[in-house]
């Protein structure tokens, strides 16, 4: 299928960028790895007037500990974070999840910004970042995970603001993230994150409502000392999910419950 | 069949060179000066009226050509779409079909209007464009409420939803087996809407010359002649004006035996143009508007008496014909005719079928057409008759199976079994499975509460159609017998042509084995054509139901064979020795017991070409011939599926498969066990993963891309473990059976008994496909209450 | 507007002025002729139209040809060394690794890929690296096999391994 006729312009910098999205205004898409948005605009779901490229925007492709922080540019691929020294060394749960985005030649092209401003319900990023209190930098601000995720493809993001970066905190404790699913290449049908941080547990759901969710309840429960099967019942707590062709409700929270405890004992 | 080299032999595929360097020819890589291209507008609703449609914005678009709609083809098409007569014999309503919808459309997707432009984008641009003015109407989506009198109905005029009605038996036939029967267990069993989803989509390339009145059309086809056929024939043509080109062709999988309105509307379009006209449909088209398969369900019972012996049958097919007949849609209904599957019922079997029409795409066959849903209820019934009585499903299986010794068998439908040795299968795959040893380890795991289940299938096949007394009726008159022809040039060199046509199957490898095997030539000298309706016989029947070697291989066996017939003469004469007494073996024509007097086979291929032949022999070395088979052929086999199925999430994880398959005489051993790995892989794909959905009540179709519909890919299929048997059919000269639909025949059977064999413990007796891990937990949640 | 773009498919440089929506697959097949690249869906999911982009495996349906721009492609026409065919193509026909043979270019194309990557791979990591291609005729079972013997050939001709990206970096 053939997408909608748009207006085509590549962005060497964040600036030009940026002004080119002004210049086409509110009807303008940002091309990164395009693995969401060109099948949408192939079914001529999505009809964006114009599309700024911003892959030959330089300075957007690091991976990069600081101090006590991983900072992963918008620009790389999940190919990237799955092969990356410093990822595995630095939080080796996100190398683990970028290793399970898509398919092979998927990674290839898809990437960390794409993931988190698309703010899919079923991305696997979106969770990890949640659960981890990330940041999302972009030309203008810096937005808390928590801050950001505000609904099913909905962030705070303005027309003309482009991710940048994702900061993560440096976890390197036991970690385990599951990803329920049919086929290999297919989204979620619900994941459970694990990652021990200072000490404690953080607990991070994809694909159980529309934004990620953190679940709490599951991390106060192991706080307090309850063995991951008690603290797992907690996981589907305050969960309203839509079913789906592959799953109803009822089974997500079931499976939420059931992956939960898995990654908390599989974890390492 | 002779002893010989290439037969039975691993000959690497004469195709692969093409197809792996990237210089195959499918559909798309064709173009024609001057094309242009068309894009389809087509029915967002399951059912609507059309109360108006505006072409004005479309028209003006950049680069469109024309924008056509129903009445633009009044004058161009007549005649309702295609359908086999002798299945819907009984109590039928076929509703009448023209390629574009006027007034009403019955499914999503099915065509209102179309835009011709100059590229691809600009057809599309201008489909978009028009504006289509849609009274909703009430979907009939419940194959059940679909029969009550005062339904809605898919066409509003129709007289009711009852597209066929054919008791085959009656229930008297089983009165007295289920009255003396000691258990009877029933069961409804599902058999989900499937979509063929080759890898190639379809497609139509089709150039009328206005002037020569002569239209060519390139389509992804699996029977170019019947295409031929049915689009001359609507559009006046007569058929020596048309010819039809299949190239390579991406799978079929059954959806590209029929007509489709696309093949009709792209032809008419070029004729109204004056351009070569193009179109190429999407995966989404695909999904939503290829033929569908299976969409059915079964109400079953078996009479069985209590030392595992099965003795009569009752089953009701209920089919979704969909909103229109698909051309060969009647016949799904064999699997009522093939429930009986490798046993015996003395006791008879009572069975039915009704087509119901609902507002959604036609089904048609997809690769099995009926015989995997037979294969399905009798082998889930007999593993149900097992539970009941306690017994082993090996042992029940053992216990009816027709013997060797009963073969032929005339089973009680009036088709007769040509031959077969099922338990030989069985044991061998047992064998090959640990059966003893998995029941062990079954034991041990469901101790620590872990659900592993072993799954049988023993299934058998009616293939090769046909013979013309069965397949006459049921075509409306054309019989599926199969034709070849083979032509020797001055310089020995081979052309056959044959009516099958090859959508993965290697015939170019397999058939040219079995002619230069005969012939005694090397296989470089041997061409193999199909395809093109300009080439060879003036009808071929096109390749579907496992019909290629048993039919057109016996038919380009019989045709060389009238070429050494031939070449005796030339050579009889040549050597001067009486014709009787000439012997053609390993490429040489001799004289019978002087090996030194012989002529090559391309000597008397030139001679043949040349002066002094014998009084009455006409120059040239060629014949052509036609092949009725007198029976159908019948490959069984068996299959063994493990499953371990997650406590906590339901998820059934193949362990382990095993398949024994028996298709008699082997032209190429890499080529029959590709068709059974394909074949398993299909019908665990319909077991565990696959199933078109729509929304019950809008009738939208949810499953319309490969995100949703859920092809497997390589990670979810386990390593296979494929062997065979070897039983020689005795209904053709070369022994030959069908192997394209057995894997498919076989598997869902295996898969679905393993998981309710892994359920057990639970009291669950039947899950229906695909058993989903939410669908299997639901059940294990229930069963544990 | 149309914009411009100069692309190098399997070592030979291609100019064309192109529409932004123009699909980088559809770029290769209709404007640059080489048709052995297949499109089998619209979602990115079923692989066929995979080829080598800078030497990386991408699927050229979920591209655009305008981001080509500067790039150097590999398709399965530029797989082959003239006559002599790259190990996995020969491992695709040694191992019956194709029936209908639609699907048969993009599996190759990754199989390189995947081979490039990891030249020993196991049968589960072959599987893992396959997921992004569909295949509806052969089972998986031969392309499995074709990659591993593949694999076999290649690490015993160290010297063959410098073609496995051809054209890639």
């Amino acid at each position: 299928m053939i997408p909608a006729a748009f207006e085509y312009a590549k962005a060497s910098s964040v600036d030009e960028a940026v002004k080119l999205l002004d210049k086409y205004g509110e009807d303008a898409k940002v091309l990164a790895g395009g693995h969401s948005l060109i099948p949408l605009m192939r079914l001529r779901l999505a009809q964006p007037k114009a599309l700024v490229d911003i892959n030959g925007v330089k300075g957007l492709d690091h991976i990069e500990a600081k101090g006590d922080k991983l900072h992963v540019g918008a620009l790389v691929r999940h190919v990237a974070i799955h092969s990356s020294d410093v990822v595995r060394d630095k939080l080796p749960i996100l190398a683990d999840v970028a290793s399970e985005v898509g398919d092979n030649q998927v990674r290839n092209m898809g990437t960390m910004g794409g993931v988190v401003a698309h703010a899919d319900a079923a991305g696997d990023y979106p969770t990890i970042a949640l659960m981890l209190d990330a940041e999302i930098v972009t030309n203008k601000r810096t937005i808390a995970a928590k801050d950001f995720f505000k609904d099913l493809f909905t962030t705070p993001l303005h027309a003309d603001e482009i991710v940048t970066e994702v900061v993560f905190p440096i976890a390197n404790g036991p970690h385990k993230y599951i990803k329920f699913r049919r086929r290999l290449f297919d989204w979620a049908i619900v994941g459970a994150a694990a990652q021990k941080l200072n000490g404690h547990w953080r607990i991070g759901l994809t694909n159980v409502g529309p934004t990620p969710v953190r679940a709490k309840s599951v991390e106060d429960a192991l706080a307090k000392g309850a063995k991951p099967e008690e603290a797992a019942q907690h996981a589907s707590d305050g969960l309203d999910p839509a079913g789906d062709l592959r799953a109803s409700p009822e089974y997500k929270k079931h499976l939420a419950r059931v992956l939960t405890r898995r990654a908390i004992e599989q974890a390492q | 069949m002779a002893v010989t080299q290439l037969v039975g032999a691993k000959i690497h595929r004469r195709e692969d060179p093409r197809l792996i360097t990237g210089h195959g020819h499918y559909l798309d890589d064709f173009t024609r000066q001057g094309t242009v291209y068309a894009s389809f507008v087509r029915s967002p609703f399951a059912h609507a009226r059309v109360k108006s449609i505006d072409v004005t914005d479309a028209s003006k678009a950049p680069g469109v050509v024309g924008v056509y709609t129903a009445r633009d083809f009044k004058g161009q098409l007549t005649g309702t779409h295609p359908t086999t007569p002798a299945f819907t014999a009984a109590k039928k309503y076929v509703p009448e079909r023209f390629p574009i919808a006027e007034k009403e459309v019955c499914y999503q997707g099915e065509i209102v209007a179309v835009v011709v432009a100059g590229s691809r984008a600009q057809a599309a641009d201008g489909a978009n464009l028009i504006q289509v003015d849609y009274e909703e109407l009430p979907a009939v989506m419940d194959l059940e409420k679909a029969l009550k009198p005062g339904s809605a109905k898919v066409h509003v005029d129709g007289p009711d939803n009852i597209g066929w009605d054919i008791p085959y038996t009656g229930p008297e036939v089983t009165d007295a087996a289920f009255k003396e029967a000691d258990v009877v267990v029933k069961e409804r069993i599902l058999q989900n809407r499937l979509a063929p989803v080759p890898m190639e989509p379809r497609g139509v390339l089709a150039e009328y010359e206005s002037f020569d009145k002569k239209l060519t059309i390139w389509l992804s086809s699996q029977s170019p002649h019947f295409i031929r056929l049915f689009v001359s024939g609507s559009m006046g043509l007569k058929e020596n004006q048309v010819r039809v080109i299949s190239p390579d062709v991406g799978g079929g999988f059954g959806s590209k035996i029929s007509p489709y309105p696309e093949d009709y509307l792209v032809p008419a379009l070029s004729r109204m143009t004056e351009r070569p006209v193009k179109w190429i449909e999407t995966r989404t088209e695909s999904i939503q508007n290829a033929t569908h398969g299976r969409g059915q369900f079964y109400d079953v019972e078996v009479a069985a008496k209590k030392d595992g012996t099965v003795t009569a049958m009752r089953v009701t097919q209920f089919l979704d014909i969909g909103a229109y007949h698909g051309t060969f849609a009647g016949f799904q209904a064999c699997a009522c005719l093939m429930a009986g599957g490798a046993y015996k019922w003395k006791g008879g079997i009572t069975a039915r079928t009704i087509g119901i029409l609902t507002n959604r795409v036609p089904t048609d066959p997809y690769r099995g057409a009926g015989r995997p849903e037979a294969t399905h209820l009798v082998e889930r019934m007999i593993d149900l008759v097992a539970l009941e009585l306690k017994m082993d499903p090996v042992d029940v299986r053992k216990k009816n199976f027709v013997q060797p010794e009963d073969f032929p068998f005339t089973q009680n439908f009036g088709l007769v079994i040509d031959s077969g040795d099922y338990e030989k299968s069985l044991d061998k795959a047992l064998q090959l499975a640990g059966y003893s040893d998995l029941r062990k380890k079954q034991a041990d795991l469901r101790k620590q509460g872990r659900y592993l289940g072993i799954g049988l299938s023993t299934w058998i096949e009616i293939c090769g159609f046909g013979p013309s007394a069965a397949t006459a009726p049921a075509t409306g008159g054309i019989a599926l017998v199969e034709s070849a022809q083979v032509r020797v040039t001055p310089t020995g060199a081979v052309m056959v042509y044959t009516g099958t046509h090859s959508h993965g199957q290697g015939h170019e490898t397999t058939f040219s084995q079995l002619v230069a095997d005969q012939l005694g030539v090397p296989m470089e000298s041997v061409d193999l054509r199909h395809g093109d309706t300009a080439e060879g016989t003036a009808f071929g029947y096109g390749t579907y139901g496992s019909r290629s070697l048993a039919v057109g291989g016996v038919a380009v066996s019989k045709a060389v064979g009238k070429v050494i017939d031939k070449g005796k003469k030339i050579a009889a004469h040549l050597l001067e020795a009486a014709e009787e007494d000439i012997v053609f073996e390993h490429g040489s024509f001799h004289v019978k017991g002087s090996p030194d007097k012989a002529k090559a086979f391309g000597e008397v291929a030139f001679a043949s070409y040349g002066t002094g032949l014998p009084e009455g022999v006409e120059q040239g070395l060629e014949a052509t011939a036609y092949f009725d088979p007198p029976n159908l052929v019948w490959p069984f086999g068996a299959h063994v599926a493990v499953v371990e199925i997650d406590a906590e999430t339901g998820n059934a994880k193949l362990e382990k498969y095993v398949a024994v398959d028996d298709c008699g005489n082997i032209i190429n051993p890499m080529i029959v066990d590709g068709q059974i790995h394909g074949g398993v892989v299909q019908a665990i794909a319909q077991a565990l993963y696959e199933e078109v959905v729509y929304d019950e009540a809008s009738g939208q179709l949810k499953t319309g891309t490969l995100t949703d519909y859920m092809i497997p890919s390589a990670g979810e299929i386990p390593q296979l473990i494929v062997d065979k048997t070897i039983t020689p059919s005795p209904t053709n000269d070369l022994g030959v059976k069908g192997i394209g639909e057995a894997g498919t025949i076989a598997a869902s059977a295996a898969v679905i008994n393993a998981i309710c064999d892994a359920l057990s413990p639970l009291g669950i007796k039947h899950v229906d496909m695909p058993a989903s891990p939410d669908k299997i937990w639901h059940m294990m949640k229930e069963a544990r209450k | 507007m149309k914009h411009k773009v100069v692309v190098t498919i399997n070592g030979r440089k291609h100019e064309h002025e192109v529409e932004p929506r123009l699909l980088l697959v559809h770029y290769i097949r209709d404007v640059a002729g080489l048709t052995g690249t297949h499109i089998g869906c619209d979602t990115s999911q079923c692989g066929a139209c995979t080829i080598h982009v800078d030497g990386k495996a991408v699927k050229s349906c979920t591209m655009f040809a305008v981001q080509a721009d500067g790039r150097n492609l590999t398709t399965i026409e530029g797989l082959a060394n003239g006559d002599e065919l790259h190990p996995i193509q020969q491992a695709f026909w040694d191992e019956h690794g194709l029936q209908c043979g639609y699907c048969t270019p993009g599996f190759i194309m990754e199989a390189a890929y995947l081979l490039a990557q990891n030249p020993n791979p196991t049968e589960d990591e072959i599987r893992k690296g396959l997921e992004g291609n569909l295949c509806r005729c052969t089972g998986y079972v031969n392309i499995v096999k074709a990659v591993q013997s593949a694999a076999k050939t290649m690490s015993s001709a160290p010297a063959k391994k410098t073609t496995v990206t051809a054209g890639g970096n």
